[in-house]
């Protein structure tokens, strides 16, 4: 045990580095996301109905997007059966972001929580650029 | 006796070697033929009109009656409405410009027959320059991410989602109709079309022949504007406006001898007769 000293040290030490980023951000939980569903538009519907249920939307509606664009793009299709049956525009413009025309409050609220940065406004929908 | 056996097996290993390098020289020869004469590809992005002329399926193109088109001199003007339209960007420098439809004198659209001695009034006439929506696109070949393809109605469209910036479009194409964003492009928009996306910086872009519209039903901007001299429809229709067109008309094409199959015709010699 020449060296035990150092050896324990060291240890500790790396530890401590390695535990840094939970004894850093210790107490400064953020608290879940609540995406906000008050906009006028929605505010306005008689049935607050999204395209498909909450639960499924929160969890696909990433593939959703990505599907539509390659119907849209690639096979000039622009109508989408909901699973309820009714007909929508497949268009992020025009379906998603009429409705849910408030981004601070409902897209980003969760993309910031889960650091997933949206880059969607780099190109659509310029009237949200201030 | 154990050197029999490595004898035996070195010689196998030769002939293995031989019989691999036959295979491999064949299908070398085999791919360059077929590539010269082009052979009967059944690939959908491959399918050549020269080699496999496809008559169910579309092929939009246009007509332009190009000493009409510069006796109206309303060229100007429908440049500026297809660049507003799209959010096509003016960075004002020629060494980042943003074209999807531009003019150009026949020297620089026909090099290949251009010759010394030209007609004066061909010599001043200005040709409208956009993609040509090949029929056997060279950058639709070139994308590596697939950001580029070919719809099923001819239409050599982009998916700016998919861009990644390499530019193998822009060195494949020969007409130049590629265009890349060195920056953002909504520094140099006065007014941004809400109707359709910007790009953003390091994106590849093009003329789409108005894709989005045509899924609509209608016509694209440049054809509609142009009380007639661009002539638009489906090249594989032969009742269309443009087989019409082709039929009545002298017509030639850029860059033909590329076998790269484009879908814009130009009528030169006026439309008198």
């Amino acid at each position: 045990m020449r060296k035990g000293g150092k050896i324990m040290f060291f240890t500790a030490l790396f530890v401590v580095v390695l535990c840094a980023p939970f004894i850093l951000n210790m107490g400064s939980a953020q608290a879940a996301p609540d995406p906000s569903l008050d906009t006028p538009e929605i505010n306005a519907l008689q049935e607050k109905e999204c395209i498909a249920d909450t639960e499924w939307m929160r969890e696909n509606h990433m593939q959703l997007l990505d599907d539509w664009r390659w119907e849209v793009i690639r096979n000039g299709a622009t109508e989408y059966v909901a699973p309820n049956g009714q007909v929508y525009d497949m268009s992020l413009d025009d379906t998603c972001l009429s409705c849910h025309s408030n981004r601070e409050e409902f897209c980003e609220t969760c993309h910031d929580y889960s650091n997933v940065e949206l880059y969607c406004w780099d190109c659509h929908n310029p009237d949200y650029e201030e | 006796m154990q050197k029999d056996m490595k004898n035996q097996n070195s010689m196998e290993r030769r002939t293995f070697l031989k019989a691999g390098a036959a295979v491999a020289a064949g299908a070398a020869v085999a791919g360059t033929l077929s590539g010269c004469h082009g052979g009967p590809i059944t690939n959908k992005a491959d399918g050549s009109e020269v080699v496999e002329p496809k008559a169910k399926t579309r092929q939009w193109g246009f007509v332009i009656d190009v000493p009409k088109l510069n006796e109206l001199g309303i060229f100007e003007e429908i440049k500026e409405a297809c660049h507003a339209y799209h959010n096509v960007p003016d960075t004002g420098n020629p060494k980042t410009a943003v074209k999807w439809i531009w003019e150009e004198e026949y020297h620089k659209t026909f090099p290949e027959i251009a010759s010394e001695y030209l007609n004066e009034e061909i010599e001043e006439l200005g040709f409208p320059v956009l993609c040509n929506h090949c029929a056997d696109a060279p950058c639709v070949r070139g994308c590596p991410t697939e950001a580029t393809f070919k719809r099923e109605d001819g239409i050599v469209s982009m998916d700016y989602h998919r861009c990644i910036g390499c530019r193998f479009c822009m060195a494949a194409c020969p007409f130049g109709a590629r265009s890349l964003n060195f920056s953002d492009p909504r520094e140099f928009l006065d007014e941004v079309n809400p109707e359709f996306p910007t790009r953003s910086k390091g994106v590849v872009e093009k003329c789409m022949m108005c894709s989005e519209l045509i899924d609509k039903g209608e016509t694209p901007i440049c054809a509609a504007m142009s009380q007639g001299t661009i002539i638009f429809g489906d090249l594989n229709d032969p009742s269309s406006d443009v087989r019409k067109a082709l039929n009545e008309n002298f017509t030639i094409r850029r860059r033909v001898e590329l076998g790269t199959g484009p879908s814009v015709y130009y009528i030169v010699d006026g439309g008198e007769a």
